[in-house]
């Protein structure tokens, strides 16, 4: 084993065996699993059913409304001024009061509709009951129309344009939503890697110093060496444990998947589903089987034969430019509270590209989208984020060059940097010192 | 003289932007001697170190190692002991001593069986798996030293060996280090604090803002700036001694306690100890009998002086 391996391999060893990448190995998938967990328990366990009361004069909705797993619906024949002031004893959640049908006016009548209610009504529960009675109302608008509501209820269930979007240049489907996800996925991780795992490089670099033993090693090696490998040995510390992340976030997911949702959406389940229909399931039920067999075919529709490995190439293509810089910080300061300083400007780059993706995602091949994705200090994020509506090879393939060249650069600046300030104690350079040790 | 020497520099400059850190500095470590690289905090030692150890680069200048130009790989055959040392303080002693010793090129095997030798010799077998940040700073020290030495250098280099070493360690050191010496061993020792050296050193080069100002044998060195000072001391009347002294000799201090009495002098002239002694005899009974050396110190400010009033004349 070479010198550089021997540091890589301390570099990595140290930090996998430490307590700390333990606790985070185990709990990031934790955090990333009840991230995907939590929101498909709330929906599915109900913790409250909310009854609401309808006091409806005008005959419009009686008995009609349809509940769902949430809002149930109760109909009351009681005064409006009683139903109110007894709404809060009652134990009901809320009063939607229809007045009486006057003037034969539904126009008039369906502004006069009102919701009653103690409690906060939320923006969902308002939109459900709001659907609920719209539907009524529409239903009565057709029928003074001469029209049947089951007739409309099926030409309109007949309706559906996917609205498929084929690239010009013929490489595979596109698809907004998911493009969306992905892209704003990936460029979070690389943000997040790079903050991470540079810091750690930083970090890295000043325990060296202060714990006087640089010098030491670099009579053994050269001082280029030393940063190299301890930037490489970390960058294989954040594989690791990315890669653990996705095995045990895979894992912790398909479990639950096959234990708590069980086999609602397995190939055979949806099979049968689909064969037995019209007939048997309802309507909603295969509605969510045909937008979830969508969603898997649309994520199938993903290049990934290019978003994995361009993922991996601007992962550590990102973290080795950015880690360079942060080694150089480590190695000019004596101890991480004066480091404030310098790494603002060095992360500003990043935050930059970051807050700049959602405005890439609204136009991702508009002329702010490309520049950004072919300065190196932005690339990484934001070509992450470009990479599913598709770009050009000849801009990727500028991207991928312009990225090596800038952390090829920064490397070389940053080890002059280095290998000058982890022979400095007692003193913050500036600026302009730091400059200089670049041309010694 | 032992054939080539172990270390040469030719001519070596060093800047540091407008800095000057090294200026002209030719010198050359004979094989098996212990040289002292000697002068003020500032002077361009540690530069000097830091050429030599590869770490950093001499804008111009040769040096040589073991007669050949020094190359890259020549680190593994030099020890070095910084100035600013210390150890990882969270990593495991044998983990950490294997990791060193194998940057400095020992297989895994080699390492572990040298270990072995020092942690006997020094019985620190039992700090094996323990932290750095467990044990004391002396201990931690004797952890220093034998990652210093363990992969038998032939060139050792000290930075301010003695500093913030306490005098157990010190001693222990100075011990290995001579140890080492006869083993064949040639050590560079460099310190401001010229007399915890000096009377270690077979070679000196004294070292200003910069500028090598002196250096040769340490015995041609002192022969060159004897003062021909001596002390004596002896029993009788210091009157009939100051008559007896000729005007050959100055006599510079004198102290009486009864018949007991200590004089500094200074020879005059072309005049030899033998020449006083025949002239004091006949008067006193004499106790001890001393040469005043200079101290490198002495030299080192006399030189200084030399040169500042060269400067100005």
């Amino acid at each position: 084993m070479g010198k550089i391996g021997l540091i890589i391999r301390r570099e990595y060893l140290t930090r996998v065996r430490k307590k700390s990448f333990i606790i985070m190995t185990i709990l990031g998938p934790l955090i990333m699993g009840a991230l995907m967990i939590v929101p498909v328990w709330m929906a599915s366990v109900n913790v409250s059913v909310k009854t609401v009361q309808v006091l409806d004069e005008a005959g419009l909705v009686d008995g009609l409304l349809t509940p769902n797993d949430n809002i149930k619906f109760v109909y009351t024949r009681k005064p409006i001024d009683q139903a109110k002031k007894e709404l809060e004893a009652s134990g009901y959640f809320a009063l939607v009061h229809i007045p009486r049908f006057e003037d034969n006016d539904l126009n008039h009548l369906q502004r006069q509709i009102k919701l009653y209610s103690a409690e906060q009504v939320s923006l969902s529960t308002k939109l459900f009951i709001r659907t609920q009675i719209e539907k009524q109302v529409e239903r009565l608008k057709l029928q003074s129309q001469g029209v049947d509501q089951d007739l409309v209820d099926n030409v309109k269930k007949t309706v559906n344009v996917p609205l498929e979007i084929i690239p010009l240049d013929g490489k595979g489907k596109s698809d907004v939503e998911v493009n969306t996800v992905l892209g704003m996925f990936g460029g979070i991780l690389i943000y997040l890697f790079i903050f991470l795992f540079g810091a750690q490089v930083m970090r890295g670099v000043i325990e060296e110093k202060t714990n006087r033993i640089v010098e030491v090693i670099i009579s053994s090696v050269k001082p280029f060496q030393l940063m190299m490998g301890k930037i490489i040995g970390i960058a294989l510390v954040g594989l690791t444990q990315f890669l653990l992340w996705v095995v045990l976030t895979g894992s912790i997911y398909s479990i639950f998947m096959a234990t708590v949702v069980k086999d609602k959406f397995s190939a055979q389940n949806v099979e049968t589903i689909l064969k037995q229909s019209p007939d048997g399931t309802s309507v909603d039920d295969i509605d969510q089987i045909k937008e979830t067999q969508e969603v898997i075919g649309r994520v199938n529709s993903i290049n990934w034969g290019l978003m994995i490995p361009a993922f991996l190439f601007y992962f550590l293509g990102g973290y080795l430019l950015y880690g360079a810089l942060f080694a150089a910080i480590g190695g000019a300061v004596d101890s991480e509270s004066d480091t404030q300083q310098f790494m603002l400007p060095v992360s500003a780059p990043l935050i930059f590209a970051f807050v700049m993706a959602q405005a890439v995602l609204n136009d991702p091949n508009g002329t702010m989208a490309k520049w950004l994705s072919i300065i190196p200090f932005t690339s990484p994020i934001i070509m992450m984020v470009r990479l599913p509506f598709g770009v050009h090879y000849t801009e990727l393939l500028l991207s991928f060059a312009m990225l090596i060249l800038g952390f090829v650069f920064t490397t070389w600046a940053a080890g002059k940097i280095y290998r000058t300030g982890i022979l400095m104690y007692g003193k913050r350079p500036t600026w302009r010192e730091m400059f200089r040790w670049l041309r010694y | 003289m032992h054939g080539t020497p172990i270390f040469e520099a030719r001519s070596v400059f060093k800047n540091y932007g407008a800095y000057a850190a090294l200026q002209d500095v030719s010198l050359a470590v004979e094989r098996g001697s212990i040289f002292g690289l000697l002068g003020p905090n500032g002077a361009g030692k540690t530069s000097l170190i830091r050429i030599i150890n590869q770490i950093t680069a001499p804008d111009s200048g040769a040096l040589f190692f073991d007669g050949k130009p020094l190359k890259p790989e020549d680190v593994n055959r030099i020890g070095y002991l910084p100035e600013e040392r210390g150890l990882y303080r969270k990593m495991q002693v044998g983990e950490q001593c294997m990791y060193l010793a194998r940057l400095k090129g020992l297989s895994e095997a080699e390492a572990k069986k040298k270990l072995r030798g020092w942690f006997e010799k020094f019985e620190i077998q039992a700090w094996w798996n323990k932290k750095i940040e467990e044990l004391s700073k002396g201990m931690a020290q004797k952890v220093q030293f034998i990652v210093t030495v363990l992969h038998e250098p032939e060139l050792l280099i000290l930075d301010e060996p003695f500093t913030g070493f306490d005098p157990v360690n010190a001693n222990l050191i100075r011990d290995e280090v001579l140890e080492l010496r006869r083993k064949g061993a040639t050590v560079i020792f460099s310190t401001h604090r010229m007399e915890t050296v000096e009377e270690l050193c077979d070679s000196i080069a004294l070292i200003n803002k910069s500028k090598k100002i002196l250096d040769g044998k340490l015995i041609d060195i002192r022969k060159q700036y004897r003062t021909h000072t001596y002390r004596l001391e002896f029993t009788g009347n210091l009157i009939s001694f100051t008559n007896a002294l000729w005007a050959g000799a100055e006599l510079l201090e004198k102290k009486q306690d009864g018949d007991h009495c200590t004089v500094t002098l200074r020879l005059l002239g072309g005049n030899t100890v033998n020449n006083l002694f025949q002239a004091i005899l006949p008067v006193c009974e004499l106790i001890s009998f001393q040469e005043l050396i200079p101290s490198m110190s002495d030299v080192f400010i006399r030189t200084v002086q030399q040169e500042s009033t060269q400067d100005h004349g």
